[in-house]
């Protein structure tokens, strides 16, 4: 398995299936993990970042955990690959530019459903990501993961702190559970300023597309957890699963019927705008596209245009990312080149001549 | 409850006033306090402007204050009194890990100070150039990483 396979298709997560996608589009789960014996990344010298990564490798490449783990070692990896694998969700930011040199890697699996980012801002980071809301099953694959790993590895843990993380939010269990969430009726109603400060009485975290500091484009929003110690890794998914993801789509839910119900024309001239724009534009850029395919996934769930399938727009959203849209195109663009590229793109995968 | 617990509060007042008079400690410690203390000994040190400092990486406390992020596992046992406050502002209050322990962890601590003594050793050896050293404690780390029965 090779990068220039995935980009073609939407990763797991951007499948559009599973229970709730018409709101829930991915359940996510990530454990921070320590390597005993080293000091933390940001400590650690180039010999000891490089043998961290060559057991980690070793560990991750044996067959233990998946047949086929695609090894990327970020550091020899150009450019636009790397920022292909955080428009995807497979790495972070942070360990994408790392602003060095220094050894760094993730293993992501054939179907993206799981990845490991080595030398980020802890020796591991395991990541299981899936379509929908898929808690359960994202936990039982990561635990699973975690125990394979932890067979061939000492971990740093205390019996006190738990998993001991190079930053204390993260210490304890080391768990962080993401759901996100598409809210385009809570933007237009404003009640998503609600939704934020009962996020916030909770201790959870909201945050755009991608994680801290990120605007929410496309209102796609990522809740999680902030919490992670003193609870354990099922009360924290019970709560998800039974408490916060139930209600946030609940409220939506109440949100989207008030609209049909009351400002039905204003709905609809928004939906059909952003279609109109979205399949006749030759300028676009991807904070644009966002909003619009935003409004259009909504008017596709609500059964107010059905002159594309979810599956397009949801595969749009990524497709439309600059990194993505070089790879498609095959061949490296400045963004007014982009943008251009970006509308020709769209009116393609939406069958438009 | 005084007659109870009548022995070990005037055991606490003991060590209390040992320790203010710079005294040793009171014979009937537990063992796993003593084992901490051992280690906060070890790790923990302070600087000459009073600085806590993680004696295994070098870390001082006001370099996690300002990048949030500490520099080994030893860290945490280097700062744990400055720590303890902060990290339960951070985490809804818990001081406590509730939650998956690996399965390694019986000897975990152990060991893992263990490791992190035979690595500094090893690293030391290679600079110094004492190849004779390095090679037995190189052995010496492979045997204990060796996955556990």
């Amino acid at each position: 398995m090779s990068l220039r396979q995935i980009t073609d298709h939407a990763g797991e997560w951007l499948r559009g299936a599973g229970p709730h996608n018409e709101i829930v589009i991915s359940s996510r789960i990530r454990l921070a993990r320590n390597i005993a014996g080293f000091p933390f990344v940001n400590r650690a010298n180039r010999r000891q970042r490089h043998d961290v990564l060559k057991r980690c490798q070793d560990i991750l490449m044996s067959g233990r955990i998946s047949q086929d783990v695609l090894w990327v070692d970020l550091v020899d990896s150009n450019e636009l690959d790397r920022l292909l694998l955080v428009e995807r969700h497979i790495i972070s930011r942070q360990h994408a530019t790392g602003g060095t040199d220094l050894p760094r890697a993730v293993a992501l699996d054939a179907s993206e459903t799981f990845a490991v980012m080595v030398n980020e801002e802890d020796h591991m980071r395991i990541q299981v990501l899936r379509s929908g809301m898929q808690l359960s099953e994202a936990f039982e694959q990561i635990n699973h993961i975690d125990d394979a790993l932890e067979a061939k590895l000492d971990y740093a843990y205390s019996p006190r702190w738990g998993y001991l993380t190079a930053c204390p939010t993260n210490l304890g269990s080391g768990i962080r559970v993401s759901v996100m969430l598409h809210l385009p009726a809570l933007k237009l109603t404003g009640e998503i300023d609600k939704v934020r400060r009962a996020a916030r009485d909770m201790h959870l975290a909201i945050r755009g597309l991608f994680g801290e500091g990120s605007e929410a484009l496309g209102d796609l929003y990522q809740v999680s957890n902030q919490t992670t110690l003193g609870r354990s890794e099922q009360e924290i998914l019970h709560d998800f699963e039974h408490t916060i993801v139930p209600q946030i789509i609940a409220y939506e839910q109440q949100a989207r019927q008030a609209l049909v119900r009351q400002r039905a024309a204003q709905l609809d001239d928004k939906i059909w705008r952003a279609w109109a724009i979205l399949t006749n534009a030759r300028i676009i850029s991807s904070e644009e596209v966002f909003g619009l395919l935003s409004h259009i996934r909504l008017g596709v769930n609500l059964g107010r245009l059905n002159t594309v399938d979810i599956r397009a727009i949801n595969e749009l959203f990524l497709m439309t990312q600059p990194a993505h849209l070089q790879k498609i195109t095959g061949k490296e663009m400045e963004r007014p080149a982009r943008q251009e590229a970006r509308a020709t793109l769209i009116r393609q995968r939406l069958g438009i001549r | 409850m005084e007659i109870i617990k009548g022995q070990k509060i005037e055991k606490h007042l003991c060590e209390q006033h040992a320790t203010q008079e710079g005294l040793t400690k009171a014979v009937h410690t537990p063992i796993n306090e003593l084992l901490t203390n051992f280690v906060k000994v070890q790790s923990g040190a302070v600087t000459g402007t009073g600085e806590l400092i993680c004696d295994n990486c070098g870390m001082k406390f006001t370099e996690f204050r300002e990048n949030s992020l500490l520099g080994c596992p030893q860290c945490y046992i280097a700062f744990e009194q400055a720590l303890t406050p902060l990290l339960e502002r951070a985490q809804e209050g818990a001081s406590h890990h509730v939650g998956k322990v690996p399965s390694r962890a019986g000897t975990g601590e152990q060991r893992q100070q263990l490791l992190l003594r035979l690595r500094k050793r090893l690293s030391e050896a290679v600079a110094s150039e004492d190849y004779e050293l390095a090679a037995r404690l190189r052995d010496d780390l492979q045997r204990f990483e060796e996955p556990q029965p």
